[in-house]
């Protein structure tokens, strides 16, 4: 590489960077929007609709009314890890999403310019390393709020995230057997023809279930199950700590989807009368809609009998899956 | 040698009283072994307003507004219940109108309660579009209420002897109308959860109540039916014509948090069904008994007669005296019996006043219930036993 096309692929990245960074951090304003909006519309309401022209506003009128709230660490508490814990969530959204590609190749001076912040060749590892961190924050989240019910958040999400993750990564690794590579891009590249969906789908409905566990939305929201646990592991959390926390369950969300886009259906891929970020986009669009659709459905499972079932039914057949893909294979 | 013995303790967490899903103001004293509850013991007393004591310094016609707030989501059967007292006292027979009148607005109101209860159930475990849904046609009923009396709850609308004004015009069509579209919504509700998996898994077998233990208890209502007794004042001792209505009693089999769901959901349906059956069949008359010293009389009539004149002052600022004696009288409110043991001296104002609320029998029953479930599953059960907290501590 030249020294001049150096410059360009730098200038490339960090714009590609900042580009990706704002788009997420709207995202997830307007995906607070468009919940509240949805569910507003599924259970007859009408939703925000003050700030703005139908509420579109609203959002950042919650962010500024955040960062005004004072800002409380409660007596007792553990102050590094307190202030530690939502830092670690949210740099580990924020993280999990540089893996993801969302578009085709572009050159600029014959500078191949791939659009996604960093292509591993061990994407998929990367991303599981990643989720295994992101505990960490809710853990000491509940641990250093000196809170009973804070505690309790801490405790549950520590035991589920760690069991889902289990099947979050068996249930990848027929796509990973499909496409003989851990880099998301090749993955993608190897969807050219048909959709792993097609050939996967029980390792999809696994995979489903499980990141709906990871990133403990409803129906599997225990961590803060609000009518149990009043709030959870972010008890105790106000201010911009609060708000860092829910960025990085939203964050999560997006990347799951994405994630989910990415390895079962063709990630950017679709026909040509759309630029592919926008095939990408829409697809996301799809799979947040359907992580909002279940929340204003379901009535919550209990904790207990969630990690039964993924101990029982969930583990033993996604190993199942496994051989049976191998199988089909040879 | 190294000491190899594990120290156990337990954990106390205290729940509530400022909570999400206590149901108003209960405190739970939670002993918990991980997240089991070892015991649990209901803490009362934070909602204690004095009521029974204030009744005593009013006049009998003015306790009705006091007794109407006790449990503030059935207001109708706390005024029923105290007006049926006063008027034994009295030995008044109220005319037939005045009966099946006072059943549409009971049955109304329980129709009303169980929707709030329905809907903070659902909402304790996850559900939460059916809240909305139930508050949607809880809100049709409110408006009836608004509309024959002026006001959406606590409305003051009986009066000992009858009431101060018949419903007013278009009142029956609208509560027709309501009658014909509410059965399609049960049905809705039902879609979302009766069958629903994640539902029965969270209810069934949970929170089990003997019907021995019931009894003992004194536990009565809804949560008594669904261990299998079947036992409603409304048909055992039929008060305000309830012999006229037929109904059937739901009852459960094995007294658990899903029996008791859907006791409920049953006992909706019949409420509807004894409504249809009053609005039919509703007498013609007089809305009130024809006796100067207890009726106001109209504000027309008090501006010109010369008598009535007298009877109006006589009765605002005196009211009316209750012969000396005591009486209980009990209705079926939608959380249970509600009996009113009534001790009048022979004067203006009541002796003393003893409500037997059904929330707070009710609410003993609960920590043998609690005993030994998973924290999550503390929440179902207080919801399912439908307790008020301001008919425990009034």
């Amino acid at each position: 590489m030249t020294k001049e096309s150096f410059i360009i692929w730098l200038i490339a990245k960090i714009i590609l960077i900042l580009v990706v960074f704002v788009a997420l951090l709207l995202t997830i304003a307007f995906l607070i929007y468009a919940e509240r909006k949805i569910i507003a519309f599924m259970q007859s309401r009408i939703g925000p609709n003050r700030v703005g022209p139908i509420g579109l506003l609203q959002p950042f009128a919650d962010i500024t009314k955040l960062f005004l709230k004072e800002d409380l660490i409660p007596a007792g508490a553990d102050k590094f890890l307190f202030v530690l814990a939502p830092c670690i969530s949210v740099f580990t959204a924020f993280m999990a999403f540089s893996v993801i590609p969302f578009g085709r190749d572009i050159v600029i001076h014959n500078v191949i310019i791939p659009l996604q912040i960093t292509n591993l060749n061990v994407g998929v590892l990367f991303l599981m390393a990643i989720f295994a961190i992101n505990v960490y924050g809710i853990v000491l989240a509940g641990w250093s709020s000196n809170s009973k019910y804070s505690l309790f958040g801490g405790m549950r999400s520590c035991a589920q995230m760690i069991s889902y993750e289990l099947p979050l990564g068996l249930s990848m690794v027929g796509i990973l057997m499909l496409s003989h590579s851990l880099s998301l891009r090749s993955i993608v590249a190897a969807q050219s023809k048909h959709w792993f969906i097609l050939m996967q789908m029980p390792a999809f409905i696994v995979f489903l279930i499980s990141s709906i566990a990871e990133t403990n939305r409803a129906p599997f929201d225990f961590p803060e199950a609000e009518p149990e646990l009043v709030a959870g592991y972010h008890t105790e959390y106000s201010s911009f700590k609060f708000a860092m926390f829910f960025m990085a369950e939203y964050a999560s969300m997006i990347t799951l989807s994405a994630l989910a886009v990415t390895l079962f259906f063709g990630g950017w891929l679709g026909p040509s009368f759309l630029p592919p970020f926008i095939w990408f986009f829409i697809k996301v669009c799809l799979m947040l809609f359907f992580f909002i659709w279940l929340r204003a459905t379901y009535p919550r499972l209990r904790y207990d009998k969630l990690m039964k079932f993924q101990w029982t039914v969930l583990l033993p057949f996604s190993l199942l899956w496994i051989l049976i893909t191998g199988a089909i294979l040879i | 040698m190294v000491n190899t013995e594990i120290k156990k303790e337990t954990m106390i967490l205290n729940m509530g009283p400022q909570h999400p899903s206590t149901h108003g103001v209960l405190r739970l004293v939670l002993e918990l072994d991980g997240e089991t509850v070892i015991n649990a013991t209901p803490v009362i007393g934070y909602l204690h307003t004095g009521m029974e004591k204030t009744v005593e310094s009013e006049r009998y016609i003015q306790a009705i507004t006091i007794v109407d707030r006790m449990d503030y989501l059935s207001c109708f059967f706390n005024e029923l219940g105290y007006i049926l007292a006063v008027e034994d006292l009295l030995n008044i027979e109220v005319p037939e109108r005045v009966k099946f009148m006072r059943v549409i607005l009971c049955e109304l109101q329980r129709i009303a309660s169980h929707l709030v209860w329905l809907g903070t159930h659902a909402l304790e475990l996850g559900a939460m579009s059916v809240m909305l849904y139930t508050f949607r046609e809880r809100e049709l009923i409110l408006e009836l209420f608004e509309m024959c009396s002026g006001y959406r709850m606590n409305s003051s609308y009986m009066r000992v002897g009858g009431f101060y004004l018949d419903f007013p015009k278009g009142f029956i069509d609208r509560v027709k109308d309501f009658i014909d579209i509410f059965p399609s919504k049960i049905n809705e509700y039902e879609t979302l959860l009766t069958k629903n998996v994640i539902w029965k898994e969270r209810t069934v077998g949970l929170g089990i109540l003997s019907a021995e233990d019931a009894i003992n208890f004194g536990v009565s209502g809804p949560t008594l039916r669904a261990s299998g007794v079947k036992w409603d004042i409304r048909m055992a001792h039929p008060y305000s014509g309830y012999e006229f209505f037929e109904f059937e009693v739901p009852v459960g089999k094995h007294g658990d948090v899903y029996d008791r769901y859907l006791v409920r959901m049953e006992e909706m349906r019949q409420s509807i069904r004894i409504i249809s059956q009053a609005v039919e069949n509703l007498p013609e008359g007089s809305v009130s008994i024809n006796n100067p010293d207890i009726i106001l009389p109209s504000k027309k009539d008090a501006q010109i007669g010369m008598e009535e004149m007298i009877h109006h002052f006589k009765i605002v600022s005196d009211g009316f005296s209750v012969p000396q004696g005591s009486t209980y009288i009990a209705v079926e409110s939608p959380r249970g019996e509600l009996g009113f043991y009534l001790v009048s001296d022979g004067g203006n104002k009541p002796y003393r006043l003893k409500v037997r609320t059904p929330s707070f029998a009710n609410l003993q029953a609960l920590p043998l219930m609690l005993k030994g479930i998973m924290i999550s599953d503390v929440v179902a059960v207080i919801a399912s036993t439908d307790i008020v907290l301001g008919d425990v501590d009034r």
